[in-house]
């Protein structure tokens, strides 16, 4: 490592640094992006065999190519701009879809080491850009100056704002007990506690003592992504296609993309969070990075198991559920958590 | 000039350039989105002042939620621009008034002794968490103030809905809570018959 520092500083001088870090943006994005192309590929051939067929099968052998094509078919498309667009709106939208989703890895841990940034409030930045995630989608809406849009947009917006704050509170839970919003903090401390100390250290991560928020967490993830059952916004038999009807080629690729990188960065928060991130299940196991892969891979193929299972909700219910209970619950977990940090019975020291 | 110095102009520069549009601009649409712009920029120049907290907040709360709804209405809004403009000049000595005020507000807090604080000093000490020595003085020094202003803010919230609520609506409809909890036996009558022979 010592040596390709020096290499760099020899190459580029003061200019180094900066380099650096874009290799490392580099080297975060490009497996991120391949990651986003083999999802789409592993969500058509689970659904597939969900429902009696065989997916995708025809490009390469058992049909591994099938994402590149799609993705290359897309690229070379031609994009419609509406003659009624709003023009520099509907271009900038699809940029500022999936800008958000990437940003957002900048923060995300693989290992105690291995981030681009680790800052003292990684989880309120991870918060914060992702809650601009939703611009992309009001504006492609409104931009696009077509009803089915615009309303897709609308419920988008109201779902994500909504479902933001049940979000949040589960991770004032999470803080409250690892009492930093540092990621790597965070991971960390789940590693402590009796079972910890018995080999069992997967009965000490979060998702067991901060139940119900691993849950509410998992399931406001879900509709934070707009992914089935919560699909409104997208709902083929009510409105089309939603907020993105008007869009084609590489614009309605962009907002793809977007959607699939959120979905990993949800899983690994997920993991990261509740799971115990890179940590393994047992004490005999070392840690690594392969563990948080599948953590992520697991609660990834949860998404697409519901997808397959669950028909869409309501619109109403969908609020409901929202703000009727998981707010309640959420509200009511985060005294419960704070009497149990003050009382005797406190196992997070 | 040093980076930082460099940072800061640019950053100054658009978050000038987004607050005049904000109120040039003559779709609306495009002047909250300047407004948007606004309030990130500012939250990167809180960041260059290593106020990390305050600049993710703006970000989390104005630019994340606010925002958001702020654009919502202002979407369906159905704004006529000539209308608008026709009160301009009558309505100008008012306004320029309240601006005058507003502006002699600012530069009094601006002014005052906390932000007489050399830069030098003001540095933070590399370790101290920023989020940490703003809640401990939240719910210390400042606990009053604060409940103060929650406690505001929660009757601004009963005010609105008092203010727009005009009585049970009339319309019909569907109680989601009846929905969940339906069985198929509320709905479906399951009848035995003896099977009919000719």
């Amino acid at each position: 490592m010592d040596a390709l520092m020096n290499f760099g500083t020899g190459i580029f001088g003061g200019a180094w640094p900066a380099v650096w870090t874009l290799i490392k943006i580099v080297l975060i994005v490009a497996p991120l992006m391949l990651g986003v192309a083999y999802l789409t590929y592993f969500e058509r051939k689970v659904i597939g065999y969900m429902q009696v067929r065989i997916g995708p099968n025809r490009v390469g052998p058992w049909g591994l190519i099938q994402p590149i094509a799609d993705g290359l078919k897309l690229l070379l498309k031609e994009i419609i701009v509406p003659t009624t667009a709003s023009k520099g709106i509907f271009i900038i939208a699809p940029m500022l879809a999936i800008a958000p989703a990437l940003a957002a890895w900048a923060v995300v841990p693989f290992t105690d080491s291995l981030v681009v940034a680790n800052i003292d409030a990684s989880l309120l930045y991870i918060m914060a850009i992702t809650s601009m995630g939703v611009y992309g989608i009001i504006l492609s809406g409104w931009a696009s100056n077509s009803k089915y849009a615009f309303l897709g947009a609308m419920r988008s917006a109201a779902q994500m704002v909504s479902y933001e704050i049940s979000m949040g509170f589960s991770l004032i839970c999470v803080l409250m007990v690892s009492n930093s919003l540092n990621l790597v903090d965070i991971v960390n401390v789940q590693d402590q506690g009796r079972f910890a100390g018995w080999g069992l250290s997967f009965l000490s991560w979060n998702w067991l003592p901060l139940f119900p928020m691993f849950i509410v967490y998992l399931i406001s993830g879900t509709a934070e992504l707009n992914r089935a059952p919560f699909d409104v916004a997208e709902g083929e038999s009510e409105i089309v296609a939603g907020f993105h009807v008007e869009y084609s080629g590489m614009a309605f690729a962009l907002f793809f993309l977007a959607e699939y990188a959120n979905m990993i960065l949800v899983a690994a928060l997920t993991s990261l969070l509740f799971l115990g991130g890179w940590l393994s299940p047992v004490g005999f196991l070392p840690d690594g990075i392969l563990w948080l892969f599948i953590k992520m891979s697991a609660i990834l193929f949860l998404f697409l198991w519901f997808r397959a299972t669950f028909p869409r909700y309501r619109y109403d219910q969908l609020m409901r559920l929202g703000w009727k209970v998981f707010l309640p619950i959420c509200l009511i977990w985060l005294v419960v958590v704070g009497v149990w940090m003050m009382s005797p019975l406190n196992i997070w020291k | 000039m040093d980076f930082q110095t460099a940072v800061f102009y640019f950053l100054s520069a658009i978050l000038v350039f987004a607050s005049l549009r904000v109120i040039t601009a003559r779709n609306p649409v495009h002047a909250a989105l300047h407004l948007i712009l606004a309030f990130f920029t500012c939250g990167g120049i809180w960041a260059l002042l290593q106020a990390e907290f305050l600049a993710i907040a703006i970000i989390l709360v104005y630019v994340g939620a606010v925002m958001v709804l702020f654009l919502f209405v202002v979407m369906m809004l159905d704004i006529n621009i000539d209308r608008i403009r026709q009160g301009f000049w009558n309505y100008l000595p008012l306004g320029a008034l309240l601006g005058l005020l507003m502006a002699l507000e600012m530069s009094l807090v601006l002014g005052s002794k906390y932000f007489q604080i050399p830069a030098a000093e003001a540095m933070v000490p590399a370790g101290v968490s920023n989020t940490k020595s703003i809640g401990a003085l939240m719910f210390t020094d400042f606990v009053y103030p604060f409940e103060l202003a929650s406690i505001i803010l929660l009757v601004g919230m009963i005010a609105a809905i008092v203010l727009t609520y005009r009585g049970p609506k009339k319309s019909k409809y569907t109680n989601p809570n009846e929905q969940v909890f339906v069985k198929a036996s509320d709905r479906v009558r399951v009848l035995q018959m003896p099977v009919e022979k000719d």
